[in-house]
């Protein structure tokens, strides 16, 4: 399969602390790429940097074969880059319709207009019940995110990351909070959508992972120290003598 | 639904009340001017909350656009023309050209560093007002600005009498009020929201989000300016002391008094408090600023989505 993602070397520090240092990762079209690895690894801020809201010091970025090296995060999203976040962001005082509906492409290209009302567009909000019905939230559009139980949000934080109709969807620990009848849905949830997405999802749930992901990163001390499918993790030498080895 | 509708009975029923208000300010012990000033800072609390209550961006020095629109509109009168529309449009550009300026140093700041920025430029268009005494009269003010007919073709209407500017006043409180609850219940409105709740979350949407944030910033200049121009008018002259930091304060503190963190209307209900109380205890005594600030530290302490917040709560329990 052709590379979508490509990480070239990607090299980032903060002040004298190098954070990640020559990563070199490849997600392929279709792919669903898990991330694993201990606390302070530098997952998260791979992810910083694949969307955005990091710089890298040295290396590059390429989105199918696009240089996306430097841009800021609303230009990576914009060319199909979609995540969620570890502390979950959502609009609070919006409902789950509008939170979806805001990430709509179709909403994007008419955000600055100023003349017409939103409340009358049925459209858009056809389009944003359909993506709530898909992660089975059809029945809470109405009502405001901060006021949606922790699993739903999660529910919502992937529609929202649907909405925005993404060549590339990354997860970053979106089993964090769950309990096991949460994760079980967030399961099933991600094994329907990931025949039409390419998803990179950093998870500490290896069971979840594992029974997930085509292939495996881990990262361990700013670099990628292991890869491969799940069984040739398993029978990775480095994880099976690391701490990680007790999950593969 | 109201946020679709461009023109709400809430704005028909406001604007019945306030038409009537000459019929009967002066029995109620009131003067009819005090009406005039309730809109001009309603027109620009109404702006001023595009930014806070909207977008969730505090700017601490408000009053300068006020009062580059309040100069703009003399010099347009002395040096370009008399003509009431030129130097209203002249004074809505200077403003929102003065938001344009700010606006690009500020926008891609957030938070502290945000409302810190306001109050250095703030202070640097209230200085300027001061020591430019050739082109602003400096301390002395821009004096003998005079109220030029508003002729509208088909026919002219004299605005030197305190009851005419009043209802020229309320018709362009009329169209503000329309033109910004369509701006924020539009896609840009929806977006501003959006960036006030997560700046991050709104990037990674695709939303250039300091583009937002500036445009937002110039409009509200753009209207604070129209309401400086209009201020201007109305006590015939423009000094520099609208420009003065505890001037950009008072709108912070009607804003929030009233519940512009809630509701449209909460700035509204803020500046009509505060200048129906300025009249009223300030007949009292001297000091009635001191009440009106134990009312903002109570609003703060007790209720900080102000009384628009606590009506909506009374509402709330009404309605079960």
């Amino acid at each position: 399969m052709a590379s979508l993602i490509e990480a070239q070397g990607v090299h980032v520090r903060f002040g004298d602390r190098v954070v990640l240092e020559a990563i070199d990762l490849e997600v392929a079209e279709g792919e669903l790429h898990g991330i694993m690895g201990p606390n302070g690894a530098g997952k998260t801020t791979f992810f910083n940097v694949l969307t955005g809201r990091v710089k890298p010091s040295r290396g590059r970025i390429r989105l199918g074969g696009e240089d996306l090296t430097g841009l800021a995060p609303h230009q990576i999203a914009r060319k199909g880059v979609a995540r969620s976040f570890q502390i979950m962001t959502l609009f609070d005082e919006f409902t789950a319709r509008d939170n979806v509906m805001t990430a709509l492409p179709a909403f994007r290209t008419r955000g600055f207009d100023m003349r017409h009302a939103v409340a009358g567009d049925r459209a858009l909000a056809e389009e944003a019940d359909a993506l709530l019905a898909e992660v089975g939230l059809a029945h809470r559009s109405a009502v405001a995110a901060k006021q949606l139980p922790y699993g739903e949000r999660r529910a919502l934080e992937i529609a929202v990351a649907l909405a925005q109709r993404p060549r590339v969807l990354c997860l970053d620990e979106p089993t964090s909070g769950l309990g096991s009848d949460g994760k079980q849905r967030l399961l099933e949830l991600v094994r329907r959508i990931r025949a039409r997405l390419t998803i990179v999802a950093i998870e500490h749930e290896m069971d979840f992972l594992f029974s997930l992901a085509d292939r495996i990163s881990v990262i361990h001390w700013g670099q990628v120290v292991a890869r491969g499918t799940p069984r040739e993790l398993q029978a990775n030498e480095w994880v099976r003598r690391s701490n990680l080895g007790r999950f593969a | 639904m109201n946020e679709a509708r461009l023109v709400t009975p809430a704005m028909v029923a406001l604007w019945l009340v306030l038409a009537s208000v000459p019929l009967w300010v002066e029995r109620a012990g009131l003067h009819e001017y005090l009406g005039v000033e309730i809109l001009i800072w309603s027109i620009f609390a109404l702006a001023f909350n595009l930014l806070l209550g909207t977008a969730g961006l505090i700017s601490f020095g408000h009053g300068a656009y006020f009062g580059v629109g309040a100069y703009a509109l003399g010099l347009a009168q002395f040096n370009l023309s008399g003509n009431l529309w030129i130097c209203l449009g002249t004074a809505i550009l200077a403003a929102g050209l003065a938001g344009v300026l700010v606006g690009l140093f500020i926008s891609h700041r957030r938070g502290i560093y945000y409302a810190f920025m306001t109050i250095a430029f703030g202070q640097i268009f209230w200085t300027v007002a001061i020591k430019a005494y050739r082109i602003t009269g400096g301390e002395d003010g821009l004096l003998k600005i005079a109220r030029p007919p508003a002729d509208f073709g088909f026919a002219a209407f004299d605005l030197g009498d305190n009851v005419a500017l009043y209802y020229f006043v309320l018709a362009v409180f009329a169209v503000v009020v329309v033109a910004l609850w369509r701006l924020v219940h539009s896609p840009f409105g929806r977006v501003l929201a959006a960036i006030r709740q997560s700046e991050t979350r709104a990037a990674h949407l695709g939303y250039p989000v300091w583009r937002y944030k500036l445009a937002a910033f110039i409009i509200s200049a753009a209207v604070s300016g129209l309401a400086g121009a209009l201020f201007a008018m109305a006590q015939r002259s423009a000094f520099p002391d609208v420009m003065a930091v505890n001037q950009s304060g008072l709108i912070v503190m009607m804003t929030l008094v009233g519940g512009g963190l809630v509701s449209f209307w909460g700035p509204v209900i803020g500046v009509v408090l505060f200048l129906v109380s300025r009249d009223v205890i300030g007949a009292l005594t001297f000091s009635w600023m001191l009440y009106f600030g134990l009312v903002f530290m109570a609003v703060v302490l007790f209720k900080p989505e102000g009384i628009a917040g606590l009506a909506q709560d009374w509402m709330k329990r009404w309605r079960r």
